[in-house]
């Protein structure tokens, strides 16, 4: 017991030694960074937190905004529409970045909190639903999806594909992209459809899971935002009914609307937004920023 | 000097007891801020919700029963796993391999327990449901049995290293007596030396399932987390939600204070309750084996 102790002390007298040796070095870093010139009380932070599907996007602004303005911190965490919203209502981040629109009774709890998110539209994704590449299946309509999904259609046969089961594949539920596919895909858009998905539906807590799964496994059909598709996946053509055109989703077929499901993507500040934060919001709508936009596979809101 | 050393054991005499009493202190802290955010979901949530067989939370279903289902079956599967290979390593260890073996075994065992299970998590999903998928000619390789070999993988070196400390603190002199009256090597170990250490072995065992049912990383990663009640045992090869994937997935977003909220602390309450017995059974065993032991020597 007593020899536990002295270990647990000796860890201690290093960790305490790391952590001084870390905090000086990082100190000399920062004393020595190369800035503008101005002094380091000027330098602003900006907490940046929500939406997986934005995350790599948001990163990617962040990265390039603070090689203009080294002055500008920028951290930006995932975790989700919900988490990123719930965070800016207690006050904790600067942005919160939100695949979904606010709902009602968050801003209500924002105004109980006394915060106040102000909505910026900063870029519009399309939802692509994927299959194996080896699946025979091309398109879809939007019933058919429906159906896959609450469980009224089990095998691809019953769509003309091979006699193999359907797996299918879902985010978590506090994925803003969940609760989207959920309204606007399985309930149709319907706001008196009540249709769930079915229990057997895999919730897979990360992007990745399901690009995984896909990628692995000619039973699964998934969705995801569009920039998280990548070759080695098949996208299905998507027709909103029957005798409609069906559309492959692409930064051409969301813009002029005729992918039925693209949705847009959302950042909220706390109030209207001033200093560095409104410099920033007002540098996403450049065309500088917006090019990164389509580089990563998301669609722009003004095009350049 | 000596008034230095007396101060000095006494210093260390308080700070053993404070951590002796501070571990009560703190389970009974968890305990009530769990039951504290937990309870009102009885009043918020009607008990035929509670315990129905729909789990959509966003929608306001709150059938915990496909999670509750979702553990058990991962555990139980677990249990298959570890506890023949984990008792069979232990014994190989103690009683067989030769010392050499034994100095390079044991430590390398240690090892694995330490492995973070989000690394054996990322090999589950890359390597092994994919080849359980093709083996099986299942629809899916994210299943119950995919957590549980991995939940396996995590309890064994638990098991093994509690199992052989056990073992090899069975004095040598029971072994020696055995052999004398003529019993084989393998007579020894089955019917001398393994129930010797028994009170051990079930520790080793119980402390394996308790790691087993609270690891939630590697199991969100390949049980597919579908909230579907496993009623027969040929659902081991379907995919499950667990109650601890269930928490880690869905406490991040939730706003506290919701119903939501509370119903996930009723999910820990349940956890916590679960390793509660399992613990008590361990230590009933452990407790009468003693009495039964000293009744013998008497």
């Amino acid at each position: 017991m007593i020899k536990a102790i002295i270990a647990l002390m000796k860890i201690l007298h290093w960790l305490i030694i790391a952590g001084v040796t870390l905090s000086l070095f990082g100190c000399a870093i920062h004393s020595t960074t190369p800035g503008t010139g101005k002094p380091q009380s000027e330098s602003a932070y900006i907490e940046n937190k929500g939406s997986d599907t934005i995350v790599n996007l948001a990163l990617a602004w962040a990265e390039r905004y603070q090689q203009l303005h080294p002055e500008v911190r920028i951290s930006v965490t995932g975790g989700g529409s919900g988490t990123g919203i719930a965070a800016l209502i207690n006050g904790t981040v600067d942005i919160a970045n939100a695949s979904r629109k606010i709902k009602p009774e968050e801003v209500e709890k924002a105004g109980a909190n006394g915060t106040k998110p102000v909505e910026f539209v900063i870029a519009r994704d399309a939802i692509a639903v994927i299959v194996n590449i080896n699946n025979s299946i091309e398109r879809l309509t939007i019933q058919q999806i429906s159906d896959i999904y609450s469980g009224k259609i089990n095998n691809w046969q019953e769509l003309g594909g091979e006699d193999r089961p359907i797996v299918r594949l879902s985010r978590e539920t506090n994925s803003g992209t969940h609760v989207y596919f959920l309204e606007e895909v399985l309930r149709l858009g319907q706001a008196d459809n009540k249709t769930l998905f079915s229990t057997d539906t895999l919730l897979l807590p990360s992007s990745e899971g399901i690009s995984a799964e896909i990628r692995d496994n000619p039973n699964a059909i998934g969705y995801d935002g569009l920039g998280y598709v990548t070759p080695d996946m098949k996208m299905i053509a998507v027709a909103s009914n029957e005798g409609g055109e069906y559309v492959l989703p692409s930064a051409e077929t969301v813009n002029n609307d005729t992918y039925p499901i693209a949705r847009d993507l959302y950042m909220y500040s706390n109030g209207q937004p001033v200093g560095e934060i409104k410099s920033y919001l007002e540098w996403i709508f450049s065309s500088e920023a917006q090019q990164i936009v389509i580089d990563l596979g998301f669609v722009p809101i003004n095009p350049p | 000097m000596k008034k230095n050393l007396s101060w000095n054991e006494y210093l260390i005499t308080g700070l053993i007891i404070v951590s002796g009493y501070s571990a009560i202190l703190f389970v009974g802290l968890i305990l009530f801020f769990l039951l504290r955010e937990g309870l009102p979901s009885f009043r918020e949530v009607p008990l035929p919700v509670i315990f129905s067989k729909r789990w959509y939370p966003i929608e306001d279903y709150f059938g915990i029963l496909p999670l509750l289902g979702g553990s058990l079956i991962v555990t139980l599967g677990a249990t298959m796993i570890a506890v023949p290979v984990g008792l069979s390593t232990a014994i190989f260890i103690s009683e067989i391999a030769p010392r050499w073996a034994r100095e390079i075994l044991k430590p390398l065992i240690e090892l694995l327990a330490g492995l973070p299970s989000v690394v054996l998590g990322f090999l589950g999903v890359l390597v092994f449901t994919s080849l359980l998928r093709r083996a099986l000619d299942l629809p899916t390789g994210l299943t119950a049995f995919t957590g549980s070999f991995l939940l396996g993988g995590i309890a064994i070196p638990t098991i093994v290293s509690v199992a052989e400390d056990a073992l090899d603190a069975v004095p040598r002199s029971y072994r020696d007596g055995a052999l004398a009256l003529g019993a084989t090597k393998w007579q020894t170990i089955w019917r001398v030396t393994l129930p010797a250490a028994r009170s051990g072995v079930v520790t080793a065992i119980m402390l394996g399932i308790g790691r087993a049912i609270g690891e939630t990383m590697a199991v969100m990663m390949v049980t597919g987390n579908a909230p579907v009640l496993p009623v027969r045992l040929s659902m081991l090869f379907s995919p499950v939600r667990t109650m601890t994937a269930t928490i880690a997935a869905e406490m991040g977003e939730v706003a506290s204070g919701s119903v939501h909220f509370h119903v996930l602390f009723l999910i820990g309450i349940i956890l916590f309750s679960i390793s509660l017995i399992v613990n008590v059974i361990a230590s009933a065993v452990v407790f009468r084996q003693r009495k039964r032991s000293e009744r013998i020597l008497s």
